[in-house]
């Protein structure tokens, strides 16, 4: 499983690998900011299975990145992993494209509940 | 919870808002480093002032404005990151910062999700000196939230007021 890490702390990025450690092999890419998220996905042609997305980072907060991420694709699961808890701001996620959300603090089981969801729910087939 | 009562309570300080950083620490620090706060009386700060070795600032704008400071001695800010990241580390790495960053975001973040307001917090900053104290603005009264655990004691200062929508 291919995974893009983005948040401006590499101790919750360190955290969230080794969440996804538990869950088996994965490759993981890491970003810093929404525009060196938007680097690595341009250098990544081949996509990823999965992104995780804070939302306050500088230069290009996490909201803004999932906007210009489904401008191009609308299928790639993403993940908000954030502070960000008001019911508001959790419409405003859902509405620009994030598939699932996840509040800090978490516990591992909680993020591995998440992402099982997430990509569960990626890989049903499309009702017709 | 008690919060002894500022002698001179300028407008819009408001000691609920208070009580939402001990339900937010005990969450936190539970969540993410499976270790209880025990949370004393908190109290107006005033002189002498505490001093601190490691300290994360967290702003707030909107309709609460302020700061959080989550500050600590080095050794239980030492403690406390060995456990957040499962390893120990050097307090000069910049991934010591991080961590302390980090865990102050997830702080002010808990705490501002039970506001029921609309609040903004900044990216934290990072203080990392023997014997420093943080200053802030005069009008906010700043008060101290003394807090003990498993991996030692530290305090948060919260110096924050609600303000009226803008029109």
């Amino acid at each position: 499983m291919k995974v893009l890490l983005v948040d401006d702390s590499r101790t919750m990025r360190n955290i969230q690998k080794n969440v996804l450690k538990t869950m088996g092999d994965f490759e993981a890419a890491e970003a810093g900011d929404g525009l060196e998220a938007l680097t690595a996905i341009a250098m990544n042609p081949a996509g990823f299975d999965l992104m995780l997305f804070d939302w306050n980072m500088p230069n290009m907060d996490g909201l803004t990145l999932v906007k210009k991420v489904r401008e191009k694709d609308k299928t790639t699961p993403i993940i908000m992993v954030t502070t960000e808890a008001e019911k508001v701001r959790i419409i405003d996620a859902i509405k620009a494209g994030v598939n699932n959300y996840v509040i800090k603090p978490f516990t591992p089981d909680a993020l591995v509940e998440r992402i099982k969801q997430t990509l569960d729910k990626a890989k049903a087939p499309v009702a017709v | 919870m008690a919060v002894q009562s500022p002698q001179a309570s300028p407008a819009n300080f408001t000691a609920g808002l208070v009580a939402h950083f001990v339900t937010s620490v005990q969450e936190v620090f539970s969540t993410m480093l499976g270790t209880t706060v025990n949370v004393g009386s908190p109290f107006r700060k005033k002189d002498p002032v505490p001093q601190y070795d490691v300290s994360a600032v967290i702003g707030f704008s909107g309709n609460v404005v302020g700061s959080m400071v989550l500050a600590f001695a080095k050794p239980t800010a030492l403690q406390i990151v060995q456990t957040l990241t499962g390893a120990p580390m050097d307090i000069s790495s910049p991934d010591f910062a991080d961590a302390i960053g980090e865990l102050g975001n997830m702080v002010a973040g808990a705490a501002k999700k039970h506001f029921g307001l609309v609040a903004s917090i900044s990216l934290p900053s990072v203080i990392i000196g023997a014997g420093h104290s943080v200053a802030r603005q005069h009008e906010i009264p700043t008060i101290i939230i003394p807090c003990t655990t498993s991996l030692g004691s530290f305090g948060i200062e919260v110096s924050i007021k609600t303000v009226a929508p803008s029109v």
